[in-house]
């Protein structure tokens, strides 16, 4: 640790600052009572044993070990389970039953026949299947095989992997390590036992909380302690519940309560704290975050799904044609097969016996159930799989998914659910690290009524790029260089560039910088405000200089985060509670305000020393700390008291604004009006604001107040938090107000284009964070999910009923009072959806965590969503985990619509699991989430590219597949039933056994993989830059049954033409020269060729796409008929019967045989064609036309019309930034045309440009467009 | 501790040295599915070019094959009726229930000869090839079908259990039947001679079968034969009386009558050859054909023809393929015109924008009312 022995002192101290809200203690002395009577009985049965694991090793004490697994197979297992798997499909079970069958006599054809392709459809599946497994079990070993030091005995510790811990261990945990099972906190390197622990994983809360040691273990803090520490814990039983926790301790003569601030929870990391000992209760899967944790589910895609329902219906064909034959069968043998003499129908078997006819029938059912199993296509799913697996891989090597930051490409975990990504409707989206980095930056703030800082935010960038999209000509807005994006191209030229707007960064990837811009000093982490009018000392020269060092002192003295410095490089670094807090000190620190150090009574402040001229002396200034009035979540504002060096006594107070306001004095709201303008834009802008003011405290005032504090805090008891409360609210009156700041939360790249596109897609997005309202109500903004004239409708329980009802304790009464609130605020705001109908307004639906828990009950689970869907964004605050998922799920089963769910942490991985779809971030935090998920992303920005051209593309590819794959086996399946039908029905084929078992595998399997692999209806330039294209996936335009249908439909026209053909043109004359006439053999060849040369040519009329391998594998796959043909018919006639030489010598000489060909591949596409053709011409479909104008070249010829088109090629949304830009045009546009007839004119230039180089932004609109931003 | 440098969050990882392993996916145009590939759209020009094409091939293609066909000569005669009817007034005796026809054709001492006469309506030039057609006869039904043995019609000496397909013509007193199976055993015996004007007609009986078949597929001796047998036999062990006996001193594929027969056909009417007519016939002239009508039909009602027929390069008299492709192709140019006639009513510009989706939603009406 850096600081050594001074930091550990230093930190003692840090730990003593919290020594203001009541939240650590008081409620400890009130559940011992309540506890007592828990513990021991049922749900609390927990006993450990610290440091003496061995009374674990037997029962009832002996408990799972901290092996943790999330495979779905072991080696035992495997083979059974995998199996059943492979057998649950219907398709599958069937030809495992026809394999059987195909042992006995009733089988039409060879047993080697049939169980060879089932042998392989399954084996490659099974494989697939392993190998998943197996990388699922790389990783649990990854994490199992972590190390914590364990102690052994006598005061020894020793690293040990996590698998390798059991309860009772005692174990240390270093700094920003995770823990690596559930522990009880025994001492912290702090000597009063407390420690941070960050949480995120669990619930995605960004602050760090602060568990506490109990004072009696706090004092064990050195390893050699520990060699005789002994203790009993007796708690409560394994349970998913995170933020409870009841047990007590019996150490020594006492028996101590425990509570959740002593636990610390595997998967949380420790973090400000040099290291803990704790003691381990629960491990393994009984650990909370494992508890939590549900089974991976298996998902298929709706695709999937229907496909079966497809499959059952073509079952119940195939039966039904069974059944058909089989009566058929039955009767013909009984009525004519006696007269058939040679047939031997006097010594038949029971297959045919014309005296039981009954008995014949019924087993010829079986055989016809075996025969036309060609109507499903064993095949089916391995060729899905393998399509899959390949269009895994595409995902997983495009390389505009690749991140270079992370060095991350994207990953598609699980491969069956990529059509899924073509039809997604919703997008339930985690906040923190999946649209904001977590990292705070300091962009703008306001002082004595002027506003500073020109950088721009994502959202503005994005919006002005929006607005400058149309021109060729580069703009220059800002110092950030715009080049008009084509959003086809991956948007890294511009991204990479924005970031932090940081030159290193261009600088280093080679990204155009405007050459004449002076290069801008180095990137400070969480800082961004650009203003010359402020850096460099300059604020000197500024009016109302005294507020601004003012406003400055207080940015470095009013928080509660300690610096650290490293004895290396003697930089400061800071260690903050909140990553804001830290942006706040480093601000200061930019603007000149170096806080150095802290003891427990002061902060030491590098700053300039007074007088204008002396702007570059330093002086090192004490600011002794009086009180801390700490920040909360009720408070919404953090004031410290301080005496500067000339004795001044100072509140600082920074704080919500309106909390702010309600405390200023008379003089203080001098700069109020202008302030609260700014605040009123940064907070459109999604900023996080903060209002900064401060007071001067005459001596007495302070003594007076400062009795009345300490008396406060030194009260104990219920009421000690309201009198603390009390107390503060006396001192933090009469503020004068100096300004406010700006720190923008920075989003990842990218983020509110992403936003944007999605919406133009038709995707909605919810937000689901665990953060608090007013961030996610930021974040909102900062998405351009919320804009100013939306209509907020917040849900929460923060109203006087409910907190009444909470205040009186009574458990029954809270949640009466609160569900009738939250039920009487969600109908409220459908009525106020209602009325608005008709306007043009949109709703934003923001609630609470709280609020959730019962508008999630059944009994309200419909209203909320009905308000949901009807509200063009909704942000879910302060949600747990399962809340998560449960908003998921209703999302999910309500809508009826396919869901997906992104985020990056522990807390996401209900909802990633819950969602049709669930996507992980493979960002910085742990790997939860993306082992949970079925798709990994490092930025949110790729998911636009994942849904919009992978998504729509595996949609579509897999829908033609499957229609496909039916058509082809429709046509082949019932051109056996018709020869059947001529066979007396008897169960004969007319093709070669080896012919029909290789139909699927060998000579149509390859175009129809192709056709899912490569397919593509438009570029995926195209399909970014048409998002609306992708709608076809949400409405499942090309799954429907109509088109199914249609498909199926052409297989049996395909199959009656080329059995009517076929027949007909053979005849009973003969079909060649020299007079010879067909039999079974040549028919079949010919029927089957035919067959082959159909499937081959309409697959080509179905794809639209054609390379080389496309052009290979169809024409290959006839080709590898033929030579299979010459080949099997070269092979001894004992194996290859009725194919022998049947090409060389019969077929191929026989002009016959080449026509038919013709005639039948030509006849059966033909239907096929002309809907197509008729289609085309007069009801083309979106993809149609794009491709029509990229075969005319139109996009390069007419750009005008193309872009026009780009720009119109979206659904209606009313979230995103052009959504913003359109309200705020039509918002100029209304008041504009108030004032001004010829701004109409106006608008329409912006948005239709005209050719001539005008520079819109000198227009009127343009310039209050900006101010408006 | 790389997870907290991680942590940071730090965008200046880039400035690290390149790492020696990358996950960066490979560029290649295969990789990011950019492969240079050809995007055919049916344009209404290209699918009525396409479709008068295929009409234009289609109708001579059709033209010529029904032109072809029409040069065949083609003399079907149905004898197994009229063979009885002889056989009854020539031995006075009545052949009118099923029982009865088949009782006279199974009887071994009854005279089965029948001559029927064929008058040549037109001028037939050699080769004139003479098939006997059988109608309702499943020679494709499945029990049939498979009742043969391939090893042993090659000459291979079967051991007795792989003949259960031949069952129940797998063993005759406990020796293996060769060639077993009911094709073997119902092989078509009926045998004609064939005088022209008076004068004897001969039929030249090689390559009338595939040249496989005589080379590879057949090259067993007979043996064992049970319909070699009747007559020695007591029939009662074998009231079921099957087809031709088969010379055992010939080797199957000498027996080239045996060789088609043993050819399964895909119809339960279907016609094989039996041997060519090396001389032209013309019009007018006498086929006199002395049939010996031994072949069981009657049982289940199945014709038995004689044809005469010459053949052509498509083969022998069917229309069927010449008119399909005309029909084909007269369709094609019917749909090629209907779609000339649609597309001049309505027609409609290559990529016209105004079909686009977007443009019959809300969001374009909102657009154009803001333009």
């Amino acid at each position: 640790m850096a600081g050594g022995g001074g930091g550990k002192k230093m930190r003692m101290r840090f730990s003593k600052l919290y020594t203001f809200g009541g939240r650590f203690k008081g409620t400890q002395s009130l559940r011992s009572s309540d506890q007592e009577q828990l513990l021991g009985g049922k749900g609390f049965s927990r006993v450990v044993f610290c440091n003496q694991t061995e009374r674990h090793a037997v029962k009832p004490y002996k408990y799972r070990n901290n092996y943790v697994s999330t495979t779905k197979y072991n080696v035992l297992t495997f083979l059974p389970k995998a199996l059943f798997e492979q057998f649950r499909r219907v398709a599958n079970l069937y030809f495992l039953l026809a394999a059987a069958l195909a042992l006995t006599p009733v089988s039409p054809y060879s047993a080697a026949s049939l169980i060879a392709p089932l042998v392989f459809v399954v084996g490659v599946s099974m494989c697939k299947e392993a190998l998943e497994d197996w990388r699922r079990f790389r990783q649990d070993n990854e994490i199992n095989s972590r190390k914590v030091k364990v102690h052994v005995k006598e005061g020894r510790f020793e690293s040990k992997p996590w698998k390798k811990l059991s309860v009772g261990d005692i174990v240390r945990v270093e700094k920003d390590n995770f823990f690596p099972a559930d522990l009880v906190l025994l001492s912290s390197s702090y000597p009063d036992g407390v420690c941070y622990v960050e949480t995120m994983n669990l619930d995605g809360e960004t602050n760090l909380k602060l568990k506490r040691a109990l004072e009696r273990t706090a004092v064990v803090d050195e390893e050699a302690e520990f060699g005789s520490f002994h203790a009993h814990i007796k708690c409560e039983d394994p349970n998913p519940n995170l933020y409870t926790f009841v047990g007590n301790l019996e150490y020594g003569e006492e028996i101590l309560s425990l509570g959740p601030e002593q636990v610390l929870l595997r998967d949380s990391k420790l973090r400000n704290t040099t290291h803990v000992f704790g003691v381990v209760i629960f491990t393994g899967h009984e650990t909370k975050v494992m508890q939590n944790a549900t089974d991976p589910p298996s998902k298929r895609s709706r695709i999937e799904r229907k496909m079966d329902s497809i499959i059952y219906f073509l079952f119940a064909v195939l039966v039904l044609i069974s059944v058909i034959g089989s009566i058929a069968f039955g009767v013909r043998t009984k009525l004519y097969s006696p007269s058939w003499w040679y047939l031997r129908p006097d010594q038949t078997t029971i297959y045919y016996d014309p005296k039981r006819p009954g008995l014949a029938g019924l087993l010829h059912l079986i055989t016809a159930l075996i025969l036309y199993g060609y109507l499903i296509p064993i095949s089916l799913y391995v060729s899905i799989e393998l399509v899959k697996v390949l269009q895994a891989r595409f995902i997983n090597n495009d390389l505009a998914m690749y991140d270079p930051e992370t060095d991350k490409p994207a990953h598609a975990r699980t491969s069956n659910l990529n059509e899924e990504l073509g039809q997604v409707d919703t997008i339930l989206s985690d906040k923190t690290g999946t649209l904001t980095c977590n990292q705070m930056e300091f962009i703008k703030c306001s002082i004595a009524g002027l506003a500073y800082g020109r950088s721009v935010t994502e959202v503005e960038r994005a919006t002005a790029r929006r607005l400058g999209k149309d021109h060729l000509h580069m703009l220059q807005y800002d110092d950030s260089v715009m080049t008009p994006v084509d959003p086809g191209s991956p948007p890294d030229s511009v991204v990479a560039g924005s970031v932090g707007g940081s030159g290193i960064e261009l600088a280093t990837i080679g990204h155009h910088h405007h050459p004449l811009a002076p290069k801008p000093p180095p990137h400070v982490k969480g800082f961004n405000l650009k203003d010359e009018r402020l850096m460099n000392g300059q604020w000197i020269h500024e009016p109302n200089v005294e507020c601004i060092r003012l406003f400055f002192q207080i940015l470095a003295v009013c928080h509660t985060a300690i610096p650290e410095v490293d004895e290396v490089t003697g930089k400061v670094t800071y260690e903050a509670e909140s990553p804001d807090e830290a942006a706040f000190v480093v601000a200061a620190r930019e603007f000149g305000f170096e806080f150095v150090k802290r003891t427990q009574t002061s902060v030491f402040v590098k700053e300039p020393a007074v007088g204008p001229s002396s702007g570059v002396e330093w002086t090192l200034r004490e600011y002794k700390i009086l009180n801390l009035l700490e920040f909360n979540s009720t408070r919404k504002r953090m004031s410290v008291v301080v005496r500067d060096e000339a004795g001044r006594i100072l509140v600082m107070c920074k704080g919500a604004d309106s909390i702010i306001y309600d405390r200023l004095g008379k003089e203080g709201k001098g700069f109020w009006e202008a302030t609260k303008e700014h605040l009123a834009k940064y907070g459109d802008a999604g900023l996080r604001t903060l209002a900064i003011a401060y007071r001067q405290l005459e001596e007495s005032e302070y003594t007076d107040w400062n009795q009345v504090f300490v008396k406060a805090k030194t009260t104990i008891g219920a009421n000690r938090d309201e009198l603390l409360e009390q107390a503060a609210e006396r001192i933090e009156q009469d503020l004068f107000l100096l300004g406010a700041t700006a720190v923008e939360d920075k989003l990842q790249k990218g983020v509110p284009e992403t936003i944007d596109r999605l919406a133009k897609a038709g995707l909605k997005l919810w937000v689901l964070t665990g953060d608090k309202q007013e961030t996610a109500i930021n974040i909102g903004f900062a998405c351009s999910l919320l804009r100013q004239g939306m209509q907020q409708l917040i849900i929460s329980l923060d109203s006087a009923d409910v907190k009444a009802a909470e205040d009186s304790g009574d458990k029954v009464q809270i949640s009466k009072v609160s569900r009738a609130s939250v039920e009487e605020q969600i109908a409220s705001a459908l009525r106020q959806i209602a009325q608005d109908a008709d306007s043009d307004a949109s709703h934003a639906l923001i609630i609470d965590g709280k609020s959730l828990m019962y508008a999630l009950e059944d009994g309200m689970k419909k209203q909320l969503l009905d308000l949901a869907v009807q509200c063009a964004s909704v942000i879910c605050c302060r949600v747990s985990p399962k809340q998560k998922a449960q908003i998921t799920k209703l999302v999910k089963e309500g809508t009826g619509k396919t869901t997906l769910g992104i985020g990056d942490g522990a807390n996401d991985v209900g909802m990633i699991q819950e969602a049709d779809i669930g996507v992980g971030i493979s960002g910085v935090e742990g790997m939860q989430a993306v082992m949970a998920s079925d798709f990994s992303i490092s930025q949110f920005r790729f998911l636009e590219r994942l849904l919009i051209v992978h998504g729509h593309w595996c949609y579509k590819r897999i829908a033609l597949m499957i229609c496909y794959f039916f058509y082809k086996n429709i046509t082949f399946g019932l051109t056996l039933f018709y020869f059947e039908a001529l066979t007396s029905f008897s169960g004969q084929t007319a093709y070669n056994d080896w012919y029909m078992s290789l139909f699927n595998v060998f000579f149509t399997s390859l175009p129809v993989i192709a056709l899912g692999v490569f397919e593509q209806d438009v570029s995926s330039r195209v399909c970014l830059q048409f998002p609306a294209v992708y709608q076809q996936g949400p409405q499942n335009m090309f799954f429907r049954w109509g088109r199914i249908l249609g498909w199926m439909i052409n297989g049996v026209y395909s199959s009656l033409v080329v059995f009517f053909l076929v027949m007909g043109s053979f005849g009973l004359a003969a079909f060649q020269k020299n007079g010879q006439g067909a039999g079974l053999e040549e028919v079949g060849a010919v029927m089957y060729t035919c067959i082959v040369w159909v499937v081959n040519v309409q697959v080509a009329f179905a794809l639209s796409y054609f390379t080389v391998i496309q052009h290979a594998v169809i024409w290959g796959s006839v080709a590898l008929w033929y030579l299979f043909l010459v080949i099997y018919g070269y092979i001894n006639p004992v194996y290859s019967t009725t194919a022998y030489k049947v090409f060389i010598e019969t077929l191929a000489p026989a002009p016959m045989f080449w026509l038919i060909t013709i005639l039948v591949a030509v006849a059966c596409v033909l239907p096929y064609t002309v809907y197509q053709a008729y289609q085309r011409m007069f009801h083309p479909m979106d993809h149609h036309v794009i491709q029509e104008i990229h075969y005319m070249q139109k996009h390069i010829t007419d750009p005008k019309m193309y872009k026009r088109e780009k720009r119109k090629a979206v659904q209606k949304t009313k979230i995103g930034f052009s959504a913003r830009v359109d309200a705020n045009l039509s918002m100029q546009r209304a008041k504009n045309r108030y004032y001004d007839p010829t701004f109409t004119a106006d608008v329409k230039s912006l948005r239709d440009p005209p050719a001539s180089n005008v520079d819109l932004f000198e227009s009127p609109l343009f310039s209050s467009f900006k101010r408006t931003v | 501790m790389a997870r907290t440098h991680l942590n940071d969050n730090s965008p200046n990882l880039l400035q690290t040295p390149p790492k020696i392993k990358s996950n960066k996916p490979k560029y290649t145009k295969f990789s990011q599915q950019e492969l240079a590939g050809c995007k055919p759209v049916m344009t209404p020009t290209y699918v009525m070019a396409t479709l008068m094409l295929v009409g234009a091939i289609f109708i001579p293609i059709g033209s010529i094959s029904l032109h072809a066909v029409g040069g065949v000569v083609e003399i079907v005669k149905r004898y197994e009726d009229v063979c009885l009817i002889i056989a009854s007034t020539l031995q006075n005796i009545t052949l009118s229930t099923i029982a009865q026809k088949v009782n006279y054709i199974q009887d071994p001492t009854t005279p089965k000869n029948c001559t029927i006469t064929l008058t040549i309506p037109h001028y037939m030039k050699q080769p004139v090839y003479v098939y006997y057609e059988l109608q309702n006869f499943y020679q494709n039904h499945r029990r049939y079908v498979k009742s043969r043995d391939d090893a042993q019609l090659k000459g291979k000496f079967v051991t007795s259990s792989s003949l259960a397909s031949c069952k129940p013509e797998d063993f005759l007193d406990n020796y293996p039947i060769v060639p077993c199976g009911l094709i073997a055993w119902s092989f078509f015996n009926d045998s004609y001679v064939f005088t022209l004007n008076n004068v004897s007609l001969p039929i030249n009986k090689t390559s009338i079968a595939w040249q496989s078949d005589i080379k590879v597929k057949f090259g067993a001796q007979p043996s064992n034969f049970p319909n070699n047998n009747i007559n020695s036999t007591n029939s009662s062990t074998n009231s079921w009386i099957g087809g031709g006996a088969l010379n055992p001193g010939v080797a199957l594929n000498h027996n080239e009558d045996f060789l088609v027969w043993m050819r399964a056909a895909a119809l339960p009417n279907f016609r094989k050859l039996w041997g060519r007519i090396e001389q032209n016939l013309y019009d007018g002239d006498v086929v006199t054909i002395n049939i010996l009508n031994v072949y069981n039909t009657y049982s289940f009602h199945g014709k038995k023809k004689i044809v005469l027929s010459t053949s052509s390069w498509i083969g022998g008299k069917n229309n069927f393929l010449g008119c399909a492709y005309l029909c084909i192709g007269c369709m094609c140019f019917l749909l090629a015109f209907s779609f000339f006639l649609m597309y001049r009513q309505w027609p409609r510009a290559l990529g016209d924008t105004s079909y686009f989706s977007w443009h019959n939603s809300s969001q374009a009406k909102i657009c154009l009312e803001h333009l």
